[in-house]
C-alpha cells in the first residue's frame, strides 16, 4: 500500500543510504540484538559472557570510525540531517572508548554485587548508540531522538540497585529532572521550528539570521528553552541539583558513565545547536552561556569545598568543570573554530582524567567499602600504586602541567582571551580564580592519602586489583599523560577548522 | 489564521504543566504534569506545521512515541519506590543530600 502511494507520488525519491557512514551505529545495533538474544536464549548461563560481548561490540564499532577517519571525506545523509565529518568521528570515538572503559569498570562490580548483569550491558550499549547518533545529528528530530535514546537507559541504570532506597532515589531524581528538562527543551525546539520553518538546523539558522531585530522575544524564548534543556544534561547551575544525589546513589560504574559519557553527550548536543544554528543570534545566546558558565564554575567549586564524600566532591567538581567547558560558548561568534576546538579538546581530556578518577575510586572502594574522605587516610601505605594514580588524576583535574588537564584549560583560556571582548575577559578572570579554589579541595584528597594516618580497623594487607580494573586505570592514565605531554596529538584531531562549520 | 490561539493554548498548558511539576508531591501526578508539557509541545508543532509542511507533524509523532516510552520507565521507577517505601511522595526522598 505504502509502496504504491510512494510510486504514485512524484515528489518521493528513495534516499540513498551510505552504509559505510552508518557502520558504527549499525554495529552497535547488532551488538544490542546479540546481547538481547544471548540473554533470552542462555538465561542465567549467559552472565559471564555478556560483558565480553559488550566490550567486543564496542571495539568492533571503533573499526569503522577509524576507517571513516582515514577515508576523510565528509558524508552527508538524509538531506543534511545526518552528517559524518571529522568532528563527529572524534566524538564518536570518544563515546565508544569511554563506554569501553565503563564496561571494564563494571565487570567485577556487577558480577560481585549480584546485579542484573545481562540487561545492564544491553542498556549501556543502547545509551552509547544514542550518543553516537547525537554526534552526527544536524536536525531537531534527530537530536531529540538521540537525547532520549541515551537518557532513558541511563535513568534505569541509575536505579539499578533495585532493593536499595538510595539507588531508587538517585534514579527517581535523575528521571524527574531529566524528563522535565526534555519538556522544556521540546517547547524551545517547537518554537525554533515555528521560527525556522524546518527541523534542519542549517535551515533554521538561515531563517533566524533573516529575522534580524524582529521578534527578539520569541527568538530569545526558543533559544533559552533549548539551551536550558541541555543545561540539565550537562548539570550546569542552576539546573544541577540532581547531579550530586544521582552520582552518590547510583552504582559507581554508572556514575562514571553519567559523569563522563552522558555529560559529553549533552555538550555535543549544545555544540550541534550552537555552532550549526544558534550562532547567528550571538546577541541572544552569548549572555545565556555567560551566566550559565560563571554560575556553574563558582557554585560548583564553593559547594565542592565542603564535601566529605569523594564521589559527591567529584560531582560538584564536575559541575565546575562543566562551567569551564561552557565558557568558550560565550565567545562563540568571535572565532567559532577556535572556541569549538577548545570545547572538544576539553571534552576529550576531561573524559580521560575523570574516568580515571572514578576507576581508582572503584578499585579503592573494593577495600574501604566507602568513598568517605576520612576512610582514604594513609592510602599510600597500603595501596601505593592506586594512590599515585589518583594523585595524578586529581592534579590533572586541577590543571597542573604536564598533565592533560593543563592543556584543556589552556585551550579555553586561549579562546576567551583571543575573543578580546568584555564577556571573554570577565570569564577568563573568574575562571582563573576558580581554578585556584578548585586546587584546594583536590589537594585535600591527595593530602589525606599521603599524610593522614590509616583509620583504625582498616585491613592494610596488600590488595589485588582485578586485571580489568587495572587495565582501565592504565588506559586512562596513559591518555591523561599523553594529552599533557604531547598536546599536539589531541590538537590535531580536534582542529576541524572552518570546514566543519560549513564556512 | 488562528495560529495565535493555538500558541496561547499551548503556552497555558505548558505553564500548568510546569506548575504541576514544581508543586505536586505525588510521583504519579508529576508524571501527568510532564505529559501536559509534552502535549503543549505537540499543539505548538502541529499549529506551526500548517505553515511549514509536514516536518512538525512527524516531529509530533516522534514526541508521542518517545513520551510513552519515557512514562513507562518513570512508572517503573515510581513502582520500585512504592515497593521499598510504601509511598510515592517524592518530597520524602531525602536520604541523599549535602
Amino acid at each position: 500500500m505504502l509502496a504504491l502511494l510512494a510510486q504514485a507520488s512524484d515528489v518521493f525519491t528513495k534516499p540513498t543510504v551510505d552504509y559505510h557512514a552508518l557502520a558504527p551505529e549499525l554495529i552497535l545495533v547488532g551488538t544490542i540484538i546479540v546481547l538481547a538474544l544471548v540473554d533470552s536464549w542462555k538465561l542465567e548461563r549467559a552472565r559471564p559472557v555478556m560483558s565480553a560481548i559488550a566490550g567486543l561490540g564496542l571495539l568492533a564499532a571503533l573499526v569503522p570510525v577509524i576507517t571513516l577517519a582515514v577515508d576523510g571525506t565528509d558524508r552527508v545523509l538524509l538531506d543534511g540531517g545526518y552528517v559524518v565529518d571529522s568532528m563527529s568521528l572524534v566524538l564518536k570515538a570518544l563515546f565508544i572508548v569511554s563506554a569501553y572503559v565503563v564496561v571494564l569498570l563494571s565487570i567485577n562490580y556487577m558480577a560481585e554485587g549480584d546485579y542484573w548483569e545481562s540487561e545492564y550491558y544491553t542498556l549501556l550499549i543502547c545509551s552509547v548508540l544514542g550518543m553516537t547518533v547525537m554526534a552526527s545529528s544536524r536536525d531537531l528530530i534527530g537530536i531529540f531522538i538521540a537525547l532520549e535514546l541515551l537518557s532513558i537507559p541511563a535513568y534505569m541504570l541509575a536505579a539499578w540497585r533495585k532493593g536499595d532506597e538510595r539507588s531508587n532515589e538517585a534514579g527517581m531524581k535523575y528521571y524527574l529532572m531529566g524528563v522535565f528538562a526534555t519538556g522544556i527543551l521540546l517547547y524551545g525546539m517547537s518554537l525554533a521550528y515555528g521560527l525556522g520553518g524546518s527541523t534542519n538546523l542549517e535551515a533554521i539558522g538561515l531563517q533566524l539570521a533573516d529575522l534580524g531585530s524582529d521578534g527578539v522575544p520569541v527568538v530569545a524564548l526558543a533559544l533559552l528553552f533549548t539551551i536550558i534543556g541541555f543545561g540539565f544534561k550537562v548539570s550546569a547551575v542552576p539546573f544541577h541539583t540532581w547531579a550530586p544525589d544521582t552520582y552518590e546513589g547510583a552504582p559507581t560504574p554508572v556514575t562514571a558513565f553519567l559523569a563522563v559519557a552522558s555529560k559529553a553527550a549533552g555538550f555535543v548536543a549544545l555544540i550541534q545547536v550552537t555552532y550549526f544554528c544558534f550562532i547567528v543570534r550571538s546577541d541572544v545566546i552569548e549572555p545565556i552561556f555567560f551566566v550559565l558558565s560563571i554560575s556553574s564554575m563558582t557554585v560548583g567549586n564553593l559547594i565542592a569545598l565542603r564535601q566529605s564524600n569523594v564521589i559527591r566532591m567529584l560531582a560538584y567538581s564536575g559541575i565546575a568543570q562543566a562551567g569551564f567547558m561552557l565558557a568558550p560558548f560565550a565567545v562563540a561568534s568571535s572565532d567559532p573554530a577556535l572556541s569549538l576546538q577548545a570545547v572538544v579538546t576539553y571534552l576529550v581530556i576531561y573524559a580521560a582524567m575523570n574516568l580515571g578518577a572514578f576507576a581508582v575510586i572503584i578499585a579503592i572502594a573494593r577495600r574501604t567499602r566507602s568513598a568517605e574522605l576520612e576512610d582514604l587516610g594513609g592510602l599510600f601505605t597500603y595501596m601505593p600504586g592506586l594512590a599515585v594514580a589518583f594523585t595524578l588524576f586529581l592534579a590533572s583535574l586541577i590543571g597542573i602541567p604536564p598533565l592533560g588537564g593543563w592543556w584543556a584549560k589552556f585551550g579555553v583560556f586561549a579562546s576567551l582571551i583571543e575573543a578580546d571582548s568584555g564577556l571573554g575577559w570577565t570569564l577568563a578572570i573568574v575562571m582563573a580564580v576558580n581554578t585556584a579554589i578548585a586546587a584546594y579541595y583536590y589537594l585535600a584528597v591527595a593530602r589525606a592519602m599521603w599524610f593522614d594516618d590509616v583509620p583504625e580497623g582498616t585491613d592494610t594487607s596488600p590488595v589485588r586489583t582485578p586485571a580489568t580494573l587495572g587495565f582501565a586505570v592504565v588506559i586512562t592514565l596513559i591518555a591523561t599523560l599523553l594529552f599533557g605531554i604531547l598536546p599536539q596529538v589531541v590538537n590535531d584531531v580536534t582542529d576541524f577548522g572552518l570546514v566543519a562549520l560549513g564556512g | 489564521m488562528l495560529l495565535n490561539q493555538f500558541l496561547l493554548l499551548a503556552a497555558i498548558l505548558f505553564s500548568i504543566g510546569v506548575y504541576g511539576v514544581i508543586v505536586r508531591r505525588n510521583g504519579v501526578l508529576v508524571l501527568m504534569s510532564i505529559e501536559l508539557i509534552l502535549n503543549s509541545v505537540n499543539i505548538n508543532l502541529i499549529a506551526f506545521s500548517t505553515y511549514h509542511g509536514l516536518g512538525g507533524q512527524v516531529f509530533a509523532l516522534f514526541v508521542i512515541a518517545v513520551a510513552a516510552a519515557e512514562v513507562g520507565v518513570g512508572l517503573a521507577i515510581v513502582l520500585l519506590i512504592y515497593r521499598n517505601r510504601r509511598s510515592v511522595d517524592i518530597d520524602a526522598l531525602d536520604e541523599l543530600k549535602g
